[in-house]
């Protein structure tokens, strides 16, 4: 499987990111390396193999529903690059279909 | 004093036998480090009027002599939240990053009396293997300048053996304390998964993750983990065993014990000195009553491309969040918020990031994510198998730690796939989530070789042994590289 | 041609956690901005998430009052993707493995029969924090919303009607109201919904292209812009169009809904198992143990009132349709009231007071001891009917205990007839013209001598007593 500038390109807007046409052609390049030896894997039989997502041994590692106040908000405002009266200011969002 | 004469054990009690006070030894730390700093260029950071008003205060309380590490300098991976000292992750992202926390392993550290000189150099938010992706230095081999240091935690492991500082904190996802402690000729330990509080480790990849020490000595090394290790309520992947002394029983050798190992570590691609000196290491445990099986580990070769699939998927994720509006850097002049993202991040992140975040990105989209972030996951579950099929029978699985010595700067930073070739040594201990130690074992053209050992889950105390006793028959760990004409 | 409608819902629900769903923050509705939230609600760089084992448990009782089946191991994913509400860039949520699954509600439709409408799946995840938009050209975030528990209940497309989507939401939030997991409140946002619908020929296999409305907040909403949603696709396939698979608005002013974008396949979330947390097995101890702590719901309670208490059918049903006023009914019959009286009283008086002042039960001073004490009264007959209206105005606006303060008022009836019948007897005497009309059969003259009675004892002479009194009397004259 060969990657396209395109489909790199796809890929960058997911990510929030940019390239220039130089960069764009550099990073497809590797990326097609990295695919390439990505696909080794292919090799490898994992019919009924199970996933590892993680290997902690712990399970069920819940907190009680107990409330602990709120950060002071002069510290958590201390590294936002704009604030507004308690609040954090970002520049207009243009795209209003985002949603969560 | 010197780093390279001293241990922790002889530090502190020069501190006890009020030889020299905690004032003193940060005073001469940093003035060394300023010294070697010129060559070495280990640290993004110092925090000298700080250190210096905290020795004072260990000074004024007084030296507790049952805490060897009380008042003793130790220099932290700039991925590791400090409160109120600027924590970059190497990152022009982070560059003005003041956290407001600190990481669960500084606290611990701080309740030591243990005093933080400053923050050390690394690959941009840990990815990379030579400390080249910083956004802000290049660190050098303490051996030899004109080499990497290794990475992703090279300034630490330069500035332990240029002895800038006794100890110091790295972060290893997939090698970056082991391989750089076999670059720099030191010990370098990464602990089971879940041993060490991620809390406060800026993640990079969260399922492999794990902060560890780099000393010059194996029983530092143990000191260094008593200190760091225990469950922690705000990483619930925390292990909730109970730690043990990592010291206790530390020299009871290597008796009985038996050792693996693979085949596939020996495969093409391994400097044939790299080999030698791994071999003569095999032979030393032999002497030292040790038995010796070769085992295969059969899906090794499989371990560089899961992880670079599965530790990229995780960073793509996790570095979402350096969008340019709680904190870090914000891109000039963006007129709206797909601006303040896409420029922020464009502006914001170095180009091995970038590729990562790109790899990740597509491992986990719609169409690709059976064939790259499921198959991985799922050959992951084989490599672990391997891992706990050999370790039904062994103690220990030995081989080299890396491929090669330090190669030189610039050498390989274009070449992205063969730079991560380099890890395949390191990889699988990181999959598998295994406890592994990188320690001194010969040299090559004048160049620290590194031997790893890897031990069952939460099986540190056995690494400890065997490479307390490694060290005791060999003088590779003694052996100091030239600096600035000193050594 | 005729249609049919297919509707699915996507319910989102608010759960009051003290805490939040992956952090210790507090949950609390109108703080001042970002002052409930932490370096975790931040994604600050290097914090990690800690799940909130409260809002598993609300999650599972909810399910489970929804007749859910609870998943016995799961774990949580991250779906990804940017908005200046959401610091992580990636919410946590159970995609892979939902808490719960196939599950059902019965709805009961104007006519009065019922449907069982399925539900598909419920999940626990977080909610982000809140955007607002100026006219400065700027948004402005505030994040203490950002992490509160929720749980998203997705319906299987058994609604077929507006109607039914609206009786949907309505039994959906009595349920959930008297699990006590969630306020429920559209206004405040603990209640939201996202609403799908299709229309296709009747007797067509094949379901029509779905449009989607989001984040409504009132049940009329939904089922003003369904009506319209419905009309509008019948329009476009009669007219011989083809609906197109977009996100639309309802738009409140016209009734109508507008065209937001044009969905071009679904969003690319890339959903990965979440690193950080541990998975999560349930046992069935636990399941238990979260069934048992499930408050009696509505329908058994219903059951209860009409079997034990002897309360029509439609009174019962009025008397559960809140939690508020089932608890409080509850508990004033608890506290010795009889269960028809408080009844009556709850849905009449009290109900009337409510709708006239535009206010919940639980804002006035009312308690149901108070209630209860009142009901007593009047039972005993130490306050007449009359009198108990002022009673009631004034323990439902003041804290006020109501016997003691009908006795520090005087308002207690005279009801003892060692005292009444020297009155009667007084007014008799003074009175033989009555008596004498009384003999010759003009009945009238009992209403006289009564009021004169009344006039003597300020009205507090408990008429009953006093007809039965002057009977007897008169008969021995």
């Amino acid at each position: 499987m060969a990657i396209t500038a395109n489909e790199v390109k796809h890929v960058a807007s997911l990510a929030k990111l940019e390239f220039t046409d130089e960069e764009l052609q550099k990073f497809t390049g590797q990326m097609d390396e990295i695919i390439n030896m990505v696909e080794q894997l292919g090799e490898v039989d994992t019919t009924d193999v199970p996933v590892t997502s993680t290997v902690t041994e712990e399970v069920n590692v819940m907190r009680e529903d107990v409330a602990v106040k709120g950060t002071d908000r002069t510290l958590l405002m201390k590294n936002v690059p704009e604030e507004k009266d308690g609040l954090i200011k970002v520049p207009a969002i243009i795209d209003e279909s985002e949603e969560g | 004093m010197n780093y390279f004469e001293n241990d922790l054990k002889s530090l502190h009690e020069g501190l006890v036998n009020k030889d020299f006070s905690a004032e003193e030894l940060a005073k001469e730390t940093f003035e060394t480090i300023k010294k070697r700093e010129e060559e070495i260029d280990a640290f993004i950071t110092l925090d000298e009027e700080r250190a210096m008003e905290k020795a004072r205060a260990v000074d004024v309380k007084g030296i507790d002599e049952g805490n060897v590490l009380d008042g003793i300098p130790v220099g932290i991976k700039d991925n590791i939240v400090t409160k109120g000292l600027k924590t970059t992750a190497a990152s022009k992202m982070l560059e003005n990053f003041n956290p407001i926390y600190n990481a669960t392993v500084m606290d611990k550290l701080d309740e030591k009396g243990m005093i933080t000189v400053g923050k050390l150099n690394m690959d941009e938010f840990a990815m990379g293997s030579s400390t080249e992706t910083s956004a802000f230095k290049k660190t050098k081999n303490a051996w030899d300048q004109t080499k990497v240091p290794g990475g992703s935690s090279g300034g630490s492991a330069a500035a332990v053996a240029s002895g800038e500082v006794i100890a110091a904190l790295g972060s290893d996802t997939g090698g970056s304390i082991r391989q750089p402690a076999a670059f720099n000729g030191i010990v370098g330990l990464k602990p089971t998964y879940g041993r060490v509080s991620r809390y406060g480790l800026i993640a990079f990849a969260s399922s492999m993750d794990q902060i560890g020490p780099l000393t010059r000595s194996v029983y530092d090394n143990a000191l260094m983990l008593n200190a760091i290790s225990g469950h922690d309520f705000r990483d619930f992947t925390s292990s909730s065993k109970e730690v043990p002394d990592f010291t206790k029983g530390i020299d009871e050798g290597v008796k009985g014990m038996r050792i693996a190992v693979p085949k596939e570590y020996f495969a093409e691609g391994v400097d044939a000195n790299v080999k030698q000196a791994v071999k003569d290491a095999i032979k030393k445990f032999e002497e030292l009553g040790a038995t010796v099986d070769e085992v295969s580990l059969p899906h090794t070769k499989y371990g560089v491309p899961v992880y670079y699939i599965i530790a990229s998927s995780e960073a793509s994720s996790n570095l979402q969040r350096f969008d340019g509006i709680r904190y870090g850097f914000r891109a000039e002049d963006v007129k709206n918020l797909e601006d303040v993202y896409v420029r922020s991040r464009s502006e914001g992140f170095g180009d091995e990031v970038k590729r990562r975040i790109m790899l990740g990105t597509f491992s986990l989209s719609a169409g690709t994510y059976d064939a790259f972030f499921k198959k991985a996951a799922q050959v992951r579950t084989l490599i672990c198998r391997d891992y706990e099929n050999v370790f039904e029978n062994h103690d220990l699985i030995l081989g080299p730690t890396a491929p090669t010595t330090a190669y030189g700067i610039g050498e390989k930073i274009d070449d992205p796939v063969t730079m991560y070739m380099n890890d395949i040594l390191t990889i699988p201990v990181n999959l598998a989530g295994l406890p592994g130690m990188s320690l001194p074992a010969g040299f090559s053209d004048g160049l620290p070789i590194g031997m790893q050992l890897v031990a069952p889950r939460f099986r540190e105390d056995t690494l400890y042994k065997a490479g307390f006793a490694f060290e005791q028959a060999t003088d590779f760990h003694k052996a100091v590289p030239e600096i600035g004409g000193q050594n | 041609m005729n249609f049919e409608t297919t509707i699915g819902l996507e319910v989102h629900i608010e759960l009051k956690t003290n805490s939040k769903a992956y952090s210790p923050a507090p949950v609390e509705y109108g703080a001042e901005p970002n002052t409930n939230t932490n370096v975790i609600d931040w994604g600050y760089p290097g914090v990690l998430p800690q799940v909130n084992k409260g809002a598993l448990e609300y999650g599972m009782r909810a399910a489970l009052a929804l007749n859910c089946e609870i998943r016995k191991d799961l774990h949580f994913d991250r779906k990804n993707y940017f908005y200046p509400d959401n610091p992580k860039a990636y919410q946590i949520t159970q995609s892979d493995t939902p808490i719960a699954h196939d599950g059902w509600l019965e709805i009961e439709l104007e006519d009065g029969t019922k449907k069982k409408i399925g539900i598909e799946e419920m999940h626990v995840e977080e909610d982000a924090g809140k955007n607002t938009h100026n006219p400065d050209g700027y948004s402005y975030v505030d994040l203490n919303r950002q992490g509160t528990p929720l749980i998203e209940i997705v319906s299987k497309p058994d609604i077929a009607s507006p109607d039914e989507a609206y009786a949907y939401l309505t039994r959906l939030r009595q349920i959930i109201q008297f699990t006590g997991v969630s306020d429920v409140k559209m206004e405040e946002g603990s209640m939201r919904a996202d609403v799908n619908i299709s229309v296709r020929p009747i007797g067509s296999d094949k379901f029509g292209t779905k449009t989607e409305m989001k984040n409504l907040n009132s049940f009329e909403h939904v089922k003003k812009g369904l009506e319209y949603e419905a009309k509008r696709q019948a329009r476009v396939l009669m007219s011989g169009g083809q609906v197109q698979q977009e996100t639309r608005r309802f738009d409140v002013p016209t009734g109508t809904t507008i065209l937001m974008r044009v969905k071009e396949g679904a969003s690319d979330y890339r959903y990965f198992p979440e690193p950080d947390l541990p998975p999560i097995h349930i046992s069935d101890e636990w399941i238990k143990e979260v069934k048992d702590s499930i408050p009696e719901m509505p329908d058994k309670r219903r059951e209860r009132y009409v079997n034990e208490w002897g309360i029509p059918e439609y009174d019962a049903g009025v008397l559960t349709q809140t939690k508020e006023m089932s608890d409080f009914y509850e508990a004033t019959v608890a506290s010795g009231a009889d269960a028809k009286l408080a009844a009556n009283w709850l849905m009449g008086e009290v109900s009337a007071y409510l709708n006239a002042n535009k206010v919940e039960l639980q804002e006035t001073a009312l308690t149901p001891e108070h209630l209860a004490t009142m009901i007593k009264l009047i039972e005993d007959e130490t306050i007449s009917s009359k009198i108990a209206k002022k009673v009631f105005k004034e323990i439902i606006q003041n804290d006020t205990e109501p016997k003691a303060w009908v006795e520090e008022k005087g308002m207690a009836q005279l009801s003892d007839p060692a005292k009444l019948q020297p009155i009667i007897d007084e007014v008799l005497d003074n009175n033989e013209q009555s008596i004498i009309d009384f003999k010759n059969g003009k009945d009238r003259a009992v209403g006289f001598l009564v009021g004169a009675i009344m006039k003597q004892t300020r009205g507090k002479a408990n008429p009953k007593v006093v007809n039965k009194l002057l009977m007897a009397s008169l008969a021995e004259r």
